[in-house]
């Protein structure tokens, strides 16, 4: 095994066009444990592209190596009461991994916390990138600007590839105000099934809803934030329209949501399979229902269309019992249990023509099969 | 006058029989090859530029479309996609050897689903129709292009549409879940769904304003959101662009994200004023259209913080909408700006540039400059909150030589956008108007990596051709592309 860490972009381009074998790209490291386990000889570590290169607050920009810490960029944006709208999670504790991890790998991942259901994906905040392809090609796609269609856009391709396309040595990503203040509205309730209800009404409603999530243990939540009056009022249109509703103010407000978004009910699962499921909102319940056999753990977010399951051990059978009890939709194995035995592809096998298509997309970035292989599906 | 790829004279001795072909794929009537009939196709929103299609199809159904371009694949037949033909970029100008597919008949609203706040529908549906769908619930669709009356979702889809409300509200790329396409080898996909986040590779995201060179898109999943509870509007005039711009900037930075934030230069302005008599202040040099909206209480609060940035921006005359009829009053000109030109014009084109917001006065003094240059006038309406510019260039078509210097002044503009940091086109595509400038803003490597993409798709460049990229190249011979020392890979193939 080689590691190599090449220090600027045309190290890095020499790098891939030189390597002899496939290589798993790293930042820190933190993320291994998400999705198929990559098998390879080499290791390409990015961390010498961890700067901060540009942040215009008023242009609502950010640019960045791929190995800059998700904190640091979080603190630097705080300074200007600005954030990454889609709410990127923490989730060090689920993966074992020393901290959250680097804006490479999130986007890598393609990770939204609870405002994407308000604010957008991962995907819809990344503006441009520069980086290699597996075959050692530097290129670069998108701007530094939030309107723009010149090109295909590849920043949303490359967000969400797990490293199978392009080794990335600059990413630019939209940045927007942070909320003044926030305000949840907690709404008591007994199953999913209620809790859809809920959600679905309170997200058709004016009081527009930058959280919508269902704990079991303390029912419906929802987040309004923005300017203070705003933020009052549209509290007493959620709380007028609902039953024994609490409200939860501002500072508590956000530990609440840090929770969800960071899955510190699942912290104590350390032995569980973890999965990760992407439905209809209105689907969740009757997901809930059809895999009751697994006796499993349930967080519902965005609106019911994120489902997080706690599951103990993770097996071939309870894969494909909550691979079959999916209607639209899919399922990610995000963190297998530590004590799987059997291999289970992490991501939902694609359909025939879809799979082809994406292999040939595959190809047309990483023509040997240099980069990440087999991290999303085993054949790209 | 930007040249199209020569026809291949192979396929136009064929066209009878492809013809008779096409009519046994889908119901003969709606084969189209009549010389006078083609005409009404010759064109797009780009009518500088005209090709009547060898032949027109206009497919029901997802298999009537997946039958025609497997037929076409077979037969290295080329294909151009449309919808209501509205692109400003030359998205949909056929081919004289190629196929347009109409989707005009693939016009439902299949479903619409509150509860998980979306809708399904094919790709002839107007964009204002999705709206008039789903409005009764108290949702709209969100995306606006100023042609949403005639527009249809497969054309946004393709060309990633955008309008006045997509600073806050995002492009059609941020609106949509899911599409059922069809590859050019006839093979039926779908991506996404109602769900949020898809699997795989975000292929969505590359078809979405991938201008009808990756697929034809048949069906379309659309977010819908909850109308917002009201609106108004702040009409603010000012002595100099440079107040104007710097009150944008001012109120991005002040954390404020206006549904829309429109502004217009002298020219513009008296052109919408003379056009729509909405009594725009005549004696300024930029006028701000600042659009609040949400719950009333919100909207009055950054009313009132908008007003005191604006004067701090030595705002010259200030009003502020009280009521529903003064908001709409107040777009009515800046709605009106296109037709205003061509009032004041017998042509003009229509540029589409963005830059970061804080060079908008830089670029206005060059745009000045370049006026002056090209012996052309210009009127500037900007989607300001996002910087994207619209200019509007003033010319006489039968002056043989003011076509040609308003396409270079055109230039010049895009290439202006470019150095400063920004882009080439922010919402209405490449396609054939902007194709020659992409090396601009894309080096060979980019451009090469962009078409590799476009091979996985559509390996023999069936698809729209001639549209985007300015060089043609041959799917094989994109895997050895390499670029070193800037010099020009391919410089044996044709380019036009």
């Amino acid at each position: 095994m080689t590691l190599f860490t090449p220090k600027t972009v045309d190290d890095l381009s020499a790098t891939i066009a030189g390597l002899d074998a496939p290589c798993r790209i790293i930042c820190f490291d933190t993320k291994a444990a998400l999705g198929n386990k990559v098998t390879a000889p080499h290791i390409l570590n990015l961390q010498k592209f961890s700067d901060i290169e540009i942040y215009e607050p008023e242009e609502l920009i950010l640019e960045a190596g791929p190995a800059t810490r998700l904190s640091l960029v979080t603190n630097e944006l705080n300074k200007k009461n600005q954030m990454l709208a889609f709410e990127p999670p923490d989730h060090s504790k689920i993966f074992g991994s020393a901290h959250e991890g680097s804006i490479g790998g999130l986007i890598a991942s393609a990770l939204s916390g609870p405002r994407r259901i308000k604010a957008g994906a991962a995907r819809d905040h990344v503006l441009g990138f520069s980086g290699v392809t597996g075959a050692g090609l530097v290129f670069k796609s998108g701007a530094r600007v939030v309107k723009n269609v010149t090109g295909y856009d590849l920043p949303k391709l490359l967000t969400g590839s797990h490293g199978t396309l392009a080794a990335l040595t600059s990413i630019t990503l939209k940045v927007l105000p942070r909320p003044e203040t926030e305000t949840t509205v907690q709404v008591p309730c007994t199953d999913a099934q209620q809790a859809c209800r809920i959600m679905a009404q309170a997200m058709g409603s004016t009081a527009e809803i930058s959280g919508a999530a269902y704990i079991p243990s303390q029912g419906v939540i929802l987040r309004i934030d923005g300017i203070a009056p705003s933020v009052k009022s549209r509290v007493d249109q959620v709380t007028k329209h609902f039953k024994n509703v609490s409200q939860i103010g501002d500072t508590a407000s956000q530990k609440m949501w840090i929770a969800l978004r960071d899955l510190h009910h699942f912290h104590k699962r350390t032995d569980h399979a973890i999965w990760r499921i992407s439905v209809p909102p209105m689907a969740a319940p009757t997901v809930l229902e059809n895999i009751k056999s697994l006796n499993a753990e349930y967080l519902l977010d965005w609106a019911g269309g994120l489902i997080w399951l706690a599951v103990p051990n993770s097996t071939q059978l309870q894969s494909s019992v909550i691979r079959s009890a999916i209607g639209a939709g899919h399922a990610m194995l995000y963190r297998a249990s530590p004590n799987q035995a059997q291999s289970i592809e992490a991501f939902t096998p694609q359909p025939a023509a879809l799979a082809a298509l994406s292999a040939r997309v595959k190809h047309a970035f990483d023509p040997h099969g240099r980069l990440n292989p087999g991290k999303i599906y085993l054949n790209l | 006058m930007i040249a199209m790829p020569l026809p291949d004279e192979a396929v136009l001795a064929r066209r009878a029989s492809i013809v008779a072909d096409l009519r046994r794929l889908i119901k003969p009537e709606h084969v189209i090859d009549a010389a006078a009939s083609l005409r009404a196709y010759e064109s797009d929103g780009l009518s500088a530029y005209r090709q009547p299609p060898m032949v027109v199809v206009l497919p029901e159904t997802t298999n009537e479309i997946s039958a025609v371009l497997k037929y076409a694949h077979t037969n290295n037949i080329k294909v151009v996609p449309r919808g209501a033909g509205t692109s400003l970029s030359g998205g949909a100008l056929p081919l004289a050897d190629g196929i347009l597919i109409g989707l005009a008949k693939l016009n439902r609203v299949i479903e619409i689903d509150a509860d998980n706040r979306c809708a399904v529908v094919q790709p002839g549906v107007t964009n204002l129709a999705i709206t008039k769908a789903v409005e009764h619930l108290g949702f709209y669709y969100a995306p606006d292009p100023s042609s949403q009356i005639a527009c249809t979702i497969g054309g946004n889809v393709a060309e990633n549409s955008g309008g006045v409300h997509c600073l806050k509200y995002g492009l059609t790329t941020n609106n949509i879940l899911g599409v059922e396409l069809v590859l050019i080898s006839g093979e039926i996909i779908r991506l996404g769904g109602k769900h949020l986040d898809a699997d795989g590779y975000d292929l969505l995201g590359i078809v979405t304003g991938s201008e009808g060179l990756l697929c034809v898109v048949t069906e379309v999943t659309v977010r819908i959101l909850r109308s917002p509870e009201s609106a108004r509007a702040v009409l603010v005039g000012f002595s100099t662009s440079d107040d104007g711009g710097k009150c944008v900037a001012d109120i991005i930075a002040a954390g404020i994200i206006p549904g829309g934030m429109e502004m217009m230069d002298k020219p513009a302005i008296h052109a919408a004023d003379d056009f729509a008599t909405c009594g725009y202040p005549r004696d300024v040099e930029a006028l701000l259209i600042i659009e609040l909206d949400g719950p009333p209480v919100e909207v009055d609060h950054l009313i009132t913080r908008v007003e005191k940035i604006a004067r701090a921006n030595n705002a010259k005359n200030l009003r502020v909408s009280n009521n529903e009829s003064e908001r709409i009053a107040f777009w009515a000109g800046r709605k009106s700006a296109f037709p205003a030109a061509g009032r004041i014009s017998p042509d003009y084109i229509c540029m589409d540039g963005t830059i970061p917001r804080k060079k908008l006065p830089e670029v206005l003094r060059a745009m000045a400059t370049l006026s002056v240059k090209h012996d052309l006038r210009v009127a500037n309406v900007f989607h300001a909150g996002d910087g994207n510019l619209h200019p509007l260039i003033l010319f006489d078509a039968n002056n043989a030589d003011e076509f040609d210097r308003a396409e270079k002044f055109g230039a010049d503009i895009l290439r202006l956008c470019v150095q400063v940091g920004g882009v080439l086109t922010g919402e209405h595509g490449v396609g054939v108007e902007k194709r020659d400038l992409m090396q601009e803003m894309f080096s060979e490597a980019d451009l090469a990596q962009q078409m590799r993409v476009k091979c996985a798709f559509d390996a023999k460049g069936l698809l729209n051709p001639g549209k985007v990229f300015p060089v043609l190249h041959r799917c094989a011979e994109l895997g050895r592309v390499h670029v070193r020392g800037g010099n020009l890979p391919f410089s044996q193939l044709p380019r036009f």
